[in-house]
C-alpha cells in the first residue's frame, strides 16, 4: 500500500529541485553550481526509487483510486487536482525518473564548464517535472497545465545556448509546431467543458479522466454522455495534440531540429519526457479511441505512414543526431501505429523499451561528438578503436533499434507487427494490413540507415573529424561566413568545440549509458512472449498484461464489449521482421563495406533526385517555411493585420488617449495644493451624498 | 470589566502595550535597533493572541452555529464585538504594520533620535484600527478613528522637512473635518433612533412608530450622508480623496505604505459594520449612491494618474482607484440588501470579496511600496524618471515592483486579478452590471500608467551603474508580500474562505 503523499513527492521532488536551483543556487551560490547537478540527481534518486515502489504496488494491486482535490470553480463545474495512478502510469514514472536521472548523471560529464550550469539543471528539474506532473494528472485541465509546462521546458532547453541563431530558431519551431497541434487539444476540452451539463445530468465529471472515459461507454438508456462524431471530433483534436509533441506527420518537421539543444536534452526529449507525451495521451484516452473506430483509423494510418516517410529520410542524413531524430519519429510512428490498430499493450512497451535504446543511442552520438568534435558522421569513421565502450553500447542500442533477437526492441518490435498481422481491433482489416505492410518496409529501412550510422560512424579509418571538416567549409565557402562554423548541440566552448580529442569519455558519462545499454538488453523481458512461463521474477508477458488489465480497470463495465488485442507469438511475423532487418543490414554492409576511408562521398547520392527529395527532407520544410510562413503568414495576413493595427487600431487608440488625457490634466487642476479648497470639496461632497440621497431614496 | 473581557481585549492591550514599551526603551537603550525588535515582537505577540482567539472559535471554518467569543452584552457592555470579522481584521493590520516596521528599518536613520516615537505612534495608530474594526457602537467607533489618525497625522510630519510638516498639517486638518462632519453625522442618527449602538440603531428601524417623528426622516438621511462623508476620508473615496496626493508626496514613504493599506482597511471594516449591523432596515438605497461614489473615485483616481511623473502621486491616485473598486463591493452588498428577492446564496459575496480584495491589496501595494522605500533610500528621488533602468541596477527590485504593478492592474495570476473578479461578479449578482463595466474600463485605462513605470524601469537606460542594495529585512519583507501577491492569484481558497466566515459575523448576513 502506498500513500497518496509519497506519489506527490515523486512530482513535487523536481519541481522542489527546480526551485532550489533557479531561486537559491543561481542567484546566490553561483560559485557552487556543482550543487545544481547534485540536487537534481537527489531528487530524481528518490523519485525512481518512488516510482519504483509505485510499481510495485500497482502491480500488486495496492493502489486506489485517490479522491481529486477540489481546486477552482469556473462556473458549474469544478477542476480538481488529482493523482490517476494505473498502470501506464506507474510505467512512464518509472521510465521518466530512470532516464531522467541516467541523462543527468551523464550530464555532469557533457555540461562540465558550461557557464550556464545551473541555468541548465534548473530547466532540466522542469522538464522533468512537468512530464511526470502530466503522466500523473487526474484531470484533463491539470493534464493540459503540465502538458503545456512540457512545450515550455522544451523550448526552453532547445534554445538552451540562445547566443546562435539555429538554436534559437529551433527552439520557436518546435515551440510553434507543437502549438499547432495544441490548438486541437485545447478545443477538445473546451468542448467538454461545454458538455459540463450532460455530464453532470449521467452525475460525471467532465473534467475527470475515469469519468470521461465513462463518458464514451453507452448508457443504459441507449446513447453516450459523448458520442458520434463529436466523439470522432474530440478525439482528433486530442489526437492533434499527440501529433504535435510526438513530431507525428505532417507536424514532424520540428524534432530534427530540436537537436540544436544540448545532445543529453535531446536523449531525454527523444526518449522519455516531450516525445513520449504525444504517445502517453492516446494511451490516456485510449478507453474513447475504442469507441471511435475512424479516429483509431487515422491514428493507424499517420502512424504507419509516419513510421515509413521518417525511416527514408533518416537513410540520406549525414548528421548522426539527425538520422537518429528521423529514427525517433519513425519508431514514434510505430507505437501510434500500434495505439491505432488496437495494440495498446504493445505500443507502451514499446515506448518502454525505445526510451532506454534511444537514450543510450543519443548518449552515445554525445560521446562520439566528445572525441571527434562533430555530428557529421563524413568526419567520423574509425572510432571503434578508440571508444571501445561507446562503440560496443552504441552497438547493443543500434541493434535493439533494428530489432534483432534477443535484444529489447525485437520484442516490443514484434508485438506491434504481431498485433497488425492478427488484426482484430476496432479498425477494418484493410488497416491492419497496411500497417503491417508500411512497418515491415519500415524495418528495413531502420536496418540499413542505423548499419549506416554505426558503420559510418565506428568502423573504417577516421577521416578528420571537426577539424577537417572547419577547413573544408573555410575552404569552400565565402571567407565571412566561414567564420562562424558552429556546431548545434556540441559540447561548450571550453571543451574544444570542433577539437578532435580520440579518446573514450569520461566515466560519469560511460557509467549511464552502460546501465542504460543493460536496460536496452534486458528490457524486451519483461514481457516474454506467452510460452516462457516465468523468467525471474516477471510472468509471461507480464508488461502487455499488466497495460491491458489496467486499462480493463479504467473501462469498468463496459470491458466486455471493447478490448484491446493481446497479440499472441507469430513464428511467421517474427521470420519475416528478423529477415527485413537482416536484409536491410545486408544491403548497408554491401555498399559501404568496399568504400575507401577517404571516401566522403556517399554511394546514395547515385540516387540523384530521389536523394535530393529525401536529404531535402520532401521538401516539407521548405513548404511550411517559405511559403506557408513567409510568403502566406508574413506577407498576406501579417501584412493585413498590419494595416489594420496601424490605421484602424492605432488611430482609434490615440483617438482614446488624447481625450483621457486632456480629462487627466483637468482632473489634476482640482489639485491645487489648498487645504482650504480641499475643505471644502468635502463640504461639497457632503451636500452632493445627501442631494443623492433625496433623489434616489 | 471581566477576565474573560481582559482576554477579549488582549490583542489591543498587547499592541498598545509594546507601544509604550517602545518609547520608554528609547529612553534608557543606546541600541536603537532593539527598538524595531521590540515593535516586531509586539506584532507578533498580538498576532499570537489573535490566533488564539480564532482558534477558540474553531478555526477559520469554524463550528456550525458561528460562535463569537461576546458574552452577553459584549466586551465593555457592548462597545466592541470581537468576531472573526474584527479577527480577520486584526490579522490583516498586524501584517502590514509588522512588514511596515521591517521595512523602514533602514529608512528609520534619517530621524535619529525619534525612532522609538516613530515606532510607538505607528503601534498606536494600528491598535486604533484594530478597534476600529470591532468597534459596534459610535461613541466607540469614533475614539477608535481618533486614534487611529492623530499618530498618522503626526507621523505624516515625521521628516520635518517642508514638504512633511506640509503633509502632516493637510493630514490634520482634513481629518479633523472629517471627524467633525462625521461626529455631527453621528448626532443626528443619534437624535433620530435613540441608541449610539448599531444594534439599537438597527432595531429603531423595524419599529414602525419611529418613522413618524416630525423631521425624523431627513434628519436620519443627513445623518447617514455625513457619517458617509467621514467615511470617505478614511478610505479615501472621492470625493474626500483631495488629501491623498499631496500626503503620499510628502509623508515618510513606510508611513504612506501604513496609511495606504492599514488604515483603509480599517476604514473599509468600519463602513462594512455600520452600514451592514446599523443601517441595513433603512428604508433608503443607499447601495445605488456607494455605487455613484465608487465609479467617481475609479474614474477620477486613473484618469488623474495618468499624467503624473511623480510615483508616489501617481500612487496616491492609483489608491484612490482601488478604493473605488473595493466600494464597488461594498455597493453591491446593498444591492443585495436592498432587493430582498435576490436570494440568500449571495448575501456573502459582495462583503466577502470587499475583504479579499483588502487583503490582496495589502500584499500587491505593500510589494509596491517596500521596493519605492528601498530604491528612494538610495537615489532620493521620485520622478518616475529617474527609475531609469532600474532593472540593471537592482534587477531584484525591479522585478518585485513589476510584479506588483502589474498586480495592481489586476493581470492574472495575481492577487488583485482574483479580486476584481470577485468584486465585479458581486457587483453583477447584484444587478450592477453597469458598476462592474466601469470598473473593468478603468482597468484598462490604469494599466496604461503603471504599464509606462515598468517600460521606464526595464527599457530605458539607467543614469548611472551603481548597484541600489536592499537591507536584509526588507529583503525579507518584500519577497514575503511579492510571494502572497501570487500565491493568493493561484490559490484563492483559504483566503475567501476566511473572508466569508468573516462577513457572517456581521448581523445582516448572518440573518
Amino acid at each position: 500500500m502506498i500513500s497518496e503523499s509519497f506519489i506527490w513527492a515523486i512530482l513535487l521532488l523536481p519541481l522542489a529541485s527546480f526551485v532550489v536551483i533557479a531561486l537559491v543556487i543561481r542567484p546566490f551560490l553561483d560559485r557552487a553550481s556543482a550543487l545544481s547537478g547534485r540536487v537534481l540527481i537527489g531528487c530524481l534518486t528518490v523519485a525512481l526509487a518512488l516510482s519504483l515502489w509505485t510499481l510495485a504496488a500497482t502491480a500488486g494491486g495496492a493502489v486506489p483510486d485517490f479522491q481529486p482535490h477540489p481546486w477552482l470553480d469556473v462556473g458549474q463545474a469544478t477542476v480538481a487536482l488529482g493523482l490517476l495512478v494505473d498502470p501506464i502510469t506507474a510505467i512512464m514514472l518509472v521510465v521518466v525518473t530512470g532516464v531522467s536521472l541516467m541523462v543527468q548523471i551523464y550530464s555532469q560529464g557533457y555540461m562540465r564548464g558550461d557557464p550556464s550550469y545551473s541555468r541548465y539543471f534548473a530547466y532540466m528539474s522542469l522538464f522533468t517535472g512537468a512530464m511526470i506532473g502530466l503522466v500523473l494528472s487526474s484531470n484533463i485541465v491539470q493534464l493540459y497545465v503540465f502538458w503545456e509546462l512540457v512545450g515550455v521546458a522544451s523550448y526552453l532547453l532547445i534554445g538552451f545556448w540562445h547566443h546562435r541563431p539555429a538554436a534559437a530558431a529551433a527552439a520557436k519551431k518546435a515551440f510553434i509546431i507543437t502549438r499547432i497541434g495544441d490548438v486541437g487539444f485545447l478545443l477538445a476540452i473546451l468542448y467538454l467543458f461545454s458538455q459540463a451539463d450532460r455530464f453532470a445530468a449521467a452525475g460525471l465529471d467532465p473534467f475527470h479522466i475515469p469519468d470521461i472515459w465513462q463518458a464514451a461507454q453507452p448508457l443504459a438508456t441507449g446513447g453516450a454522455v459523448l458520442g458520434g462524431a463529436a466523439l470522432t471530433w474530440v478525439l482528433l483534436g486530442i489526437f492533434a495534440g499527440a501529433a504535435g509533441k510526438s513530431g507525428q506527420f505532417p507536424l514532424h518537421a520540428w524534432l530534427p531540429d530540436a537537436m540544436e539543444g544540448p545532445t543529453p536534452v535531446s536523449a531525454l526529449i527523444h526518449a522519455a519526457t516531450m516525445v513520449a507525451a504525444g504517445v502517453f495521451l492516446v494511451a490516456r484516452f485510449y478507453p474513447l479511441f475504442l469507441a471511435s473506430p475512424n479516429a483509431m483509423t487515422v491514428v493507424a494510418l499517420i502512424g504507419a505512414f509516419t513510421a515509413f516517410m521518417a525511416a527514408t529520410m533518416g537513410l540520406v542524413m549525414n548528421d548522426i543526431k539527425r538520422v537518429l531524430a528521423y529514427s525517433t519519429i519513425s519508431q514514434l510512428g510505430y507505437m501510434m501505429a500500434a495505439l491505432g490498430v488496437g495494440a495498446y499493450g504493445p505500443a507502451i512497451f514499446h515506448l518502454f523499451t525505445h526510451a532506454f535504446f534511444k537514450a543510450l543511442l543519443f548518449l552515445g552520438a554525445g560521446s562520439v561528438n566528445h572525441a571527434a568534435g562533430t555530428f557529421n558522421m563524413r568526419y567520423m569513421g574509425g572510432l571503434r578503436r578508440f571508444m571501445p565502450w561507446t562503440y560496443a553500447l552504441t552497438l547493443i542500442g543500434g541493434l535493439s533499434l533494428v530489432g534483432i533477437f534477443p535484444l529489447s526492441g525485437f520484442w516490443s518490435k514484434d508485438e506491434i507487427l504481431a498485433a497488425a498481422w492478427q488484426g482484430g481491433g476496432s479498425v477494418e482489416m484493410w488497416v491492419s494490413r497496411l500497417t503491417l505492410g508500411l512497418l515491415l518496409a519500415g524495418v528495413l529501412l531502420t536496418a540499413f540507415y542505423t548499419w549506416r550510422l554505426l558503420h559510418l560512424t565506428f568502423h573504417g579509418e577516421f577521416r578528420g573529424g571537426g577539424e577537417r571538416e572547419q577547413s573544408d567549409l573555410a575552404a569552400s565557402a565565402p571567407p565571412a561566413a566561414a567564420e562562424v562554423p558552429q556546431h548545434h548541440g556540441a559540447a561548450p566552448a571550453g571543451n574544444h568545440p570542433s577539437g578532435v580529442h580520440l579518446a573514450e569519455s569520461p566515466w560519469v558519462m560511460v557509467l549511464p549509458m552502460a546501465a542504460l545499454g543493460v536496460a536496452a538488453v534486458a528490457a524486451g523481458f519483461v514481457a516474454n512472449p506467452q510460452w516462457v512461463q516465468r523468467l525471474v521474477i516477471f510472468p509471461a508477458h507480464w508488461l502487455t498484461d499488466f497495460l491491458d488489465a489496467g486499462l480493463e480497470h479504467g473501462l469498468g463495465a463496459a470491458a466486455e464489449a471493447v478490448h484491446p488485442i493481446v497479440p499472441k507469438f507469430s513464428l511467421e511475423v517474427a521470420l519475416a521482421s528478423t529477415a527485413a532487418a537482416l536484409v536491410g543490414i545486408g544491403v548497408a554492409m554491401l555498399l559501404y563495406r568496399s568504400r575507401a576511408s577517404e571516401a566522403i562521398r556517399d554511394p546514395l547520392e547515385r540516387m540523384g533526385p530521389v536523394h535530393r527529395l529525401l536529404s531535402q527532407r520532401y521538401y516539407v520544410d521548405a513548404l511550411y517555411e517559405g511559403i506557408l510562413v513567409r510568403r502566406v503568414f508574413y506577407r498576406a495576413v501579417a501584412g493585413a493585420l498590419d494595416w489594420v493595427d496601424r490605421f484602424l487600431v492605432d488611430g482609434l487608440v490615440n483617438l482614446v488617449g488624447c481625450s483621457v488625457r486632456g480629462v487627466g490634466r483637468g482632473a489634476a487642476l482640482f489639485q491645487n495644493g489648498q487645504v482650504q479648497w480641499y475643505g471644502v470639496m468635502i463640504a461639497i461632497g457632503s451636500l452632493l451624498i445627501l442631494a443623492g440621497y433625496l433623489v434616489l431614496g | 470589566m471581566t477576565l474573560h473581557d481582559l482576554y477579549l481585549l488582549s490583542p489591543y492591550v498587547a499592541t498598545a502595550g509594546m507601544g509604550i514599551l517602545v518609547v520608554l526603551l528609547d529612553l534608557v537603550t543606546p541600541r536603537k535597533s532593539l527598538l524595531a525588535a521590540v515593535a516586531v515582537l509586539g506584532v507578533l505577540v498580538a498576532g499570537a493572541l489573535t490566533l488564539v482567539q480564532l482558534l477558540d472559535m474553531g478555526g477559520i471554518l469554524g463550528g456550525p452555529g458561528l460562535p463569537n467569543l461576546v458574552s452577553d452584552g459584549g466586551v465593555l457592555a457592548g462597545s466592541l464585538s470581537v468576531d472573526r470579522f474584527a479577527l480577520f481584521f486584526n490579522f490583516l493590520i498586524l501584517a502590514a504594520l509588522g512588514l511596515v516596521v521591517l521595512a523602514s528599518t533602514d529608512y528609520l536613520r534619517r530621524m535619529p533620535g525619534h525612532q522609538g516615537e516613530y515606532l510607538g505612534l505607528l503601534l498606536f495608530s494600528a491598535t486604533g484600527m484594530m478597534m476600529l474594526s470591532a468597534a459596534t457602537e459610535l461613541i466607540t467607533i469614533y475614539i477608535a478613528l481618533e486614534l487611529t489618525t492623530l499618530p498618522l497625522a503626526a507621523l505624516a510630519a515625521f521628516l520635518l522637512t517642508g514638504r512633511s510638516t506640509e503633509a502632516g498639517m493637510k493630514y490634520l486638518i482634513i481629518g479633523a473635518i472629517s471627524s467633525a462632519v462625521m461626529l455631527y453625522g453621528m448626532a443626528l442618527v443619534f437624535g433620530f433612533t435613540g441608541s449610539t449602538s448599531l444594534e439599537g440603531i438597527a432595531a429603531s428601524f423595524r419599529v414602525p412608530a419611529q418613522q413618524d417623528v416630525p423631521f425624523g426622516s431627513y434628519a436620519m438621511l443627513a445623518g447617514v450622508a455625513l457619517m458617509l462623508a467621514g467615511f470617505g476620508f478614511k478610505i479615501a473615496a472621492a470625493p474626500f480623496q483631495m488629501w491623498v496626493p499631496d500626503v503620499y508626496e510628502g509623508a515618510p514613504v513606510p508611513v504612506v505604505a501604513f496609511l495606504s493599506v492599514a488604515s483603509k482597511a480599517a476604514g473599509f471594516a468600519v463602513l462594512l459594520r455600520v452600514f451592514y449591523t446599523g443601517f441595513l432596515d433603512y428604508d433608503v438605497d443607499w447601495g445605488a449612491l456607494l455605487a455613484i461614489l465608487a465609479a467617481a473615485s475609479m474614474t477620477v483616481g486613473n484618469l488623474a494618474a495618468l499624467g503624473q511623473s511623480n510615483i508616489r502621486r501617481l500612487l496616491g491616485y492609483s489608491t484612490i482607484a482601488h478604493a473605488g473598486y473595493i466600494l464597488v463591493g461594498v455597493a453591491a452588498v446593498a444591492g443585495v440588501a436592498y432587493s430582498p428577492g435576490a436570494g440568500p446564496a449571495f448575501t456573502t459575496f459582495g462583503p466577502s470579496s470587499v475583504l479579499f480584495y483588502l487583503a490582496a491589496y495589502l500584499a500587491a501595494n505593500l510589494t509596491a511600496f517596500i521596493a519605492i522605500i528601498a530604491i528612494s533610500n538610495r537615489i532620493e528621488s521620485d520622478r518616475i524618471s529617474d527609475y531609469a533602468g532600474l532593472v540593471r541596477r537592482s534587477p531584484f527590485l525591479a522585478i518585485t515592483l513589476a510584479l506588483a504593478l502589474v498586480a495592481l492592474i489586476g493581470v492574472p495570476p495575481t492577487s488583485i486579478f482574483i479580486a476584481k473578479l470577485y468584486v465585479f461578479t458581486a457587483a453583477v449578482k447584484s444587478g450592477l452590471a453597469w458598476l462592474a463595466l466601469a470598473g473593468v474600463i478603468n482597468s484598462v485605462i490604469s494599466a496604461y500608467y503603471y504599464i509606462r513605470i515598468v517600460r521606464v524601469m526595464f527599457l530605458d537606460a539607467p543614469p548611472s551603474a551603481e548597484r541600489i542594495p536592499v537591507p536584509v529585512p526588507s529583503r525579507v519583507a518584500l519577497a514575503v508580500v511579492a510571494i502572497a501577491t501570487v500565491a493568493i492569484g493561484v490559490a484563492p481558497g483559504l483566503l475567501l474562505t476566511a473572508a466569508e466566515g468573516a462577513v457572517k459575523a456581521l448581523a445582516g448576513v448572518a440573518r
